[in-house]
C-alpha cells in the first residue's frame, strides 16, 4: 500500500558507533540475557515492560507513549549479510547500499534526485551536521549541510548584523556577473550563488517559528530543534538527515552510565521534536527513521561490548503502524555467530523499501540495488 | 624586489608547499628560485618539525586511538613542516596510492602509511611499490590478506596495475590484460599480515606485514610477456621499467603540481594536456632509475611550471585552503589548544584525510566545489583573513600602511590583492570592492583612532578578498 499523504518528508537520525541493541530492547526474560550481561545487564525492576519478553531500557522512558499509542515500529535483528564490523565501512553500506564494493552514492542523495529531479529546490535534502555524510552524497545534488541553524550562511563570523549584510550584499555583487573567465570559475559563480540563496531562505526559518517545546542542550536536541523549525518552514525540503555525534555509541567501556545517558538524550530529543511538530501541526507528513551502523556482542566485555552485528532500527510517525517487525535475534549460544553476535533477520534494504516505496512513493529497487520484501510498518 | 620574482616564487611555494607568509616568500625570493628549487628537492632527513615537543604536546597524537587525532597530527605537520615539498608529497602519494581508516580501523596502522609516503615519496618509485605492497593498510584495505595460493583475490593485484603504477591504458592502447591482473595477484599470494592483536584491552597496535611462504604460489607466471616464478619483487620490476609507468607518474605529477588532468580511468583515451612536457618528465623517469626527485627536478625548473598561464589555474584542494590560509594568516605555529578545529575543516570541505570514498581517490578540480563545501571555504578563509589579530594579518596591516599616508582604494586594494598572492581580480570584482572602499571614506592612518578604522577595513577587505572566486583557485 502507497502512502496518499501529501508531500511525504523522511526524516533519518544514525547512531553513530554501533548502539547496543540488546540494551536497547531488553529480552529480559530469557535467562541468556542475565548470562551473557554479568556487568551490564539492566535490573529488572528498572526495564520498561512492553511485552512479556521485552522491555525498554529505562532511558527510552519517554518513547514508551509511542510504542502505547502504536505509531513506533522496532525493526529486531536489522542487518545485512556477512556484516562489518568496522564502524566506518558499516556505516558505508548503510549509506551506500553497497555491501560488497565500496560505493559512493548515498541512498538519500538518490532519493533527493528523484523527488527534484532537476535541482530546483536548493534545500530538498537538509543534513543538520557538519559536512557531506555519506547518506546524502550524490554528484550533481546540492545539500545544505546546517551545523547550527541560528548561525547558518556565509560569512557568519561577522557579528554586527547591519555590516554582515552589506558583506553579503557585496559578495552578491561580486558573483553575480558571468564574467566569462572559464567554465570552473563560471561554476563556482553559480553555486556561491545557489548557496546564498539556500542560505538566505534557511535564515527565515527561526522567525516562523513559535513553540514552548524544550529540547536537550544536547548536540543532538540542537539538531532536531533546527530540524523541526526546517519542517515547519514549509521550504519543500523532504529529506532531513542528523546523526548523533561521530561514533558517539562505540560503548567498549563504562557502558552502563555512558549508555543510558545517550539512550536518553536521543530519547528526549526524539519525544521533544515529535511533540513539536504535532503541536506544529506539520506531523502528518513525517516518518523518522533511526537506526545504527550495527548491534553489540551479546557477551559484555567486564565494562563495555565490542562490535556486533544484527541490530534494532526504530520507525515513528503517524502513519506508522507500530508494533514489533522482524525476530528478536536467537540468544542460544549455538545461534550467535562468530563468536557472540546476533544474527540478523531482516535486511536493513527491506527497511529502506518501504521508507521508499510506500511512504516516499518512489522506486525503491533502483535506489536500494534490488528487490528487497518491505517491513510491514507502513 | 622585481614583482615577478615574488609572483613565481609564491607559485612556487603554494604548488610545492602549502603556501607561505609574505615575509617567507621575500625571503626566498632573495635566495633565487633555483636555489629555493634545490632546497625544497633536498631536505633532510630528519622529521622537519620538533616531534618530541608535539608529542610532549599532544599525547594522544602517539597512540591515535582515533582517525581524528591522526588527521589533526597530519595538519599540525602541513602548516610546520620546514620541508615544505616532502610534507605535500605525503599528501601526493595518498591522493594516488589510497588506503582507507574506514575499512582499515586501525587509526596508527593507517597514519604509519603516510610517514612512510612523507619519508619515501622523494625517492625511488620502485621502493615506493615496494613499501606499498608490504604495506599493512594496504594489504589490509585491499584484501590481499584474503589472497590465498589455493584462493586468489585479485583486489590488490588488480589496482596495483590500473591505479597505482601502469594505469589500464595510453595512447588508445590497453596497457594490461586480465591475464596479467591474475599474474600479479598470484604473486602476491601469502604477502599478508601477522595475527593483529585485539584492540581491547591491550590499546592500538599496529598491524605488521608478514610473508606465508605456505601460502604463496611459486608457480610459473606470465606477466606483461615476461614468464618466469615471479614473486611480488618481480612484478614491482616489471611494472617499473614499463613506458606505460613513466607516462603515469609523469601525468600525475603534472596534474598535481602544474594544471589538472582528467581521472586516471580515461588515459586511454584522453591525450595529456602538455604532451613535451610529459615526455621530458618521462625521461627524467627513465635517465635517473625510477627517481622522484629527477622528475620534480625537471619539473620545477620547466618553463610549463613557470607559465604565468597555470598560476591560479587550480582549484586549490581543501588541504590548499586550510594550510595555506592558516601560514598565511601564521596560526599553529607552535602547539596550542584548538588545533583540532582546525583539522576537521578539510573534511567538512570533502577531504577527509586518510579516508578516501574509494580507492580511486578523491575526484579533485572543480569537484572539489558543491554548494555546502563552497560555503565552508568561504567561511574558514574569511574568518581566518578577517582576525586583525593574528601575526600574518598583522602584518598585510603594517605593509598596507607603507603604502603611503592616504592610499587611494585602487592602491589600498591591489596593496591587499599584492600581499594575498600576489592575485587578481575581474575587473567587475575589482569595481565593486572599490566602490565599497570608497564608499567608506579616506584610508587615513594618521592617529590611533585612525589606525583602528584602518586596520577594520583591510581585515574586511581581506576578509571580502577570501569570499571571491578567484581565490578559489592556487
Amino acid at each position: 500500500m502507497v502512502s496518499t499523504v501529501k508531500d511525504p518528508v523522511l526524516a533519518v537520525i544514525s547512531l553513530s558507533g554501533g548502539n547496543d541493541g540488546m540494551n536497547t530492547v531488553i529480552p529480559y526474560s530469557n535467562p541468556h540475557y542475565r548470562d551473557y550481561r554479568p556487568a551490564l545487564g539492566v535490573p529488572e525492576d528498572q526495564i520498561i515492560p512492553i511485552t512479556d519478553q521485552l522491555g525498554f531500557h529505562p532511558a527510552l522512558a519517554s518513547l514508551k507513549k509511542y510504542w502505547d499509542e502504536g505509531t513506533l515500529a522496532i525493526i529486531q535483528g536489522i542487518g545485512y549479510p556477512n556484516g562489518s564490523l568496522s564502524h566506518f565501512r558499516s556505516m558505508d553500506i548503510w549509506a551506500t547500499c553497497e555491501p560488497e564494493e565500496l560505493g559512493l552514492t548515498g541512498w538519500l542523495g538518490s532519493v533527493i534526485q528523484d523527488v527534484d529531479p532537476k535541482g530546483e529546490n536548493v534545500l530538498t535534502g537538509v543534513n543538520f551536521g557538519r559536512g557531506l555524510p555519506r547518506s546524502l552524497a550524490k554528484e550533481g545534488v546540492p545539500v545544505a549541510s546546517v551545523g547550527d541553524l541560528s548561525s547558518y550562511g556565509l560569512l557568519t563570523e561577522i557579528g554586527a548584523e547591519a555590516q554582515r549584510n552589506e558583506a553579503l550584499d557585496l559578495f552578491g555583487r561580486m558573483y553575480a556577473p558571468a564574467i566569462g573567465q572559464g567554465v570552473v570559475d563560471d561554476y563556482i559563480r553559480r553555486t556561491g550563488i545557489e548557496a546564498l540563496k539556500g542560505a538566505d531562505i534557511l535564515g527565515t526559518a527561526p522567525g516562523m517559528y513559535k513553540s514552548e517545546v524544550e529540547y536537550p542542550s544536547s548536540a543532538m536536541g540542537g539538531y532536531l530543534r533546527d530540524m523541526a523549525q526546517v519542517h515547519n518552514a514549509d521550504f519543500g525540503t523532504k529529506v532531513l538527515f542528523t546523526t548523533a555525534p561521530y561514533n558517539i555509541f562505540d560503548t567498549h567501556a563504562n557502558q552502563a552510565v555512558g549508555h543510558a545517558n545517550l539512550l536518553q538524550d536521543i530519547a528526549v530529543s526524539i519525544d521533544s521534536f515529535m511533540t513539536d511538530i504535532r503541536q506544529l501541526g506539520k506531523s502528518d507528513n513525517v516518518t523518522l527513521f533511526f537506526y545504527s551502523e550495527f548491534g553489540r556482542r551479546a557477551m559484555d566485555n567486564g565494562s563495555g561490548t565490542d562490535h556486533g552485528t544484527g541490530g534494532i532500527a526504530f520507525v515513528l510517525g503517524d502513519h506508522v503502524k507500530g508494533g514489533l517487525y522482524g525476530e528478536y535475534p536467537s540468544l542460544e549460544p549455538n545461534k550467535l555467530e562468530d563468536g557472540g553476535n546476533l544474527q540478523h533477520n531482516v535486511d536493513f534494504r527491506s527497511a529502506y523499501t518501504t521508507l521508499l516505496d510506500r511512504w516516499m512513493g518512489l522506486d525503491a529497487k533502483a535506489i536500494v540495488g534490488g528487490n528487497f520484501e518491505p517491513v510491514p510498518f507502513l | 624586489m622585481a614583482d615577478q620574482e615574488i609572483a613565481l616564487m609564491a607559485h612556487l611555494l603554494r604548488r610545492a608547499g602549502y603556501g607561505a607568509s609574505r615575509d617567507e616568500i621575500e625571503a626566498k625570493a632573495a635566495q633565487g628560485y633555483d636555489n629555493v628549487v634545490k632546497e625544497l628537492l633536498n631536505p633532510g632527513d630528519d622529521p622537519g618539525i620538533d616531534e618530541d615537543l608535539m608529542y610532549r604536546a599532544y599525547p594522544s597524537y602517539f597512540d591515535k586511538a582515533a582517525i581524528e587525532t591522526g588527521q589533526t597530527e597530519w595538519v599540525y605537520r602541513m602548516i610546520n613542516n620546514k620541508y615544505q615539498l616532502k610534507e605535500k608529497m605525503a599528501l601526493f602519494w595518498h591522493t594516488i596510492l589510497c588506503a582507507g581508516d574506514n575499512k582499515v580501523d586501525n587509526a596508527r596502522t593507517t597514519a604509519i602509511q603516510i610517514d612512510k609516503f612523507r619519508d619515501m615519496g622523494m625517492g625511488n618509485f620502485k621502493d615506493l611499490l615496494m613499501m606499498l605492497s608490504t604495506d599493512p593498510a594496504m594489504l589490509y584495505y585491499l584484501d590481499n590478506i584474503e589472497s590465498h595460493k589455493t584462493a586468489v583475490n585479485e583486489n590488490f593485484g588488480r589496482e596495483l596495475l590500473e591505479l597505482f603504477s601502469i594505469g589500464v591504458g595510453m595512447d588508445n592502447e590497453f596497457n594490461y590484460t586480465e591475464d596479467d591482473v591474475k599474474a600479479c595477484a598470484r604473486a602476491f599470494t601469502g604477502w599478508n599480515l601477522a595475527p593483529t592483536i585485539p584492540v581491547f584491552p591491550y590499546g592500538r597496535t599496529p598491524f605488521e606485514f608478514r610473508f606465508d611462504p605456505a601460502d604463496h604460489d611459486y608457480g610459473e607466471k606470465t606477466f606483461l610477456g615476461e614468464t618466469g616464478n615471479w614473486d611480488g619483487g618481480d612484478i614491482v620490476d616489471i611494472i617499473c621499467k614499463q613506458p606505460a609507468t613513466a607516462r603515469f607518474v609523469a601525468r600525475k605529477l603534472y596534474d598535481f603540481f602544474v594544471a589538472d588532468e582528467p581521472p586516471v580511468p580515461s588515459w586511454r583515451l584522453s591525450e595529456p594536456r602538455d604532451i613535451e612536457a610529459i615526455k621530458s618528465l618521462e625521461k627524467a623517469y627513465f635517465d635517473s632509475g625510477y627517481e622522484i626527485t629527477a622528475m620534480l627536478t625537471v619539473l620545477f625548473n620547466s618553463d610549463f611550471f613557470k607559465d604565468e598561464a597555470v598560476r591560479f589555474a587550480k582549484v586549490k584542494s581543501p588541504a590548499d585552503v586550510v594550510i595555506g590560509t592558516m601560514r598565511m594568516v601564521g596560526d599553529h605555529l607552535e602547539p596550542k589548544p584548538g588545533l583540532f578545529f582546525v583539522a576537521m575543516e578539510p573534511k567538512y570541505m570533502g577531504l577527509d584525510l586518510m579516508n578516501p570514498p574509494t580507492v580511486e581517490g578523491w575526484h579533485m578540480g572543480r569537484e572539489w566545489i558543491n554548494s555546502g563545501s563552497l560555503i565552508d571555504r568561504i567561511n574558514f578563509a574569511s574568518s581566518m583573513l578577517g582576525n586583525t589579530d593574528l601575526p600574518g594579518v598583522r602584518s598585510i596591516i603594517n605593509r598596507l600602511m607603507d603604502l603611503g599616508d592616504v592610499p587611494s582604494s585602487v592602491e589600498f586594494l591591489d596593496g591587499c590583492l599584492d600581499l594575498l598572492g600576489p592575485m587578481d581580480l575581474a575587473q567587475e570584482t575589482r569595481g565593486e570592492l572599490t566602490e565599497h572602499l570608497d564608499a567608506g571614506g579616506a584610508l587615513k592612518h594618521g592617529n590611533a583612532a585612525e589606525q583602528e578604522e584602518f586596520s577594520r577595513r583591510a581585515g574586511e577587505t581581506l576578509q571580502m578578498i577570501a569570499t571571491t572566486s578567484e581565490f578559489q583557485f592556487g
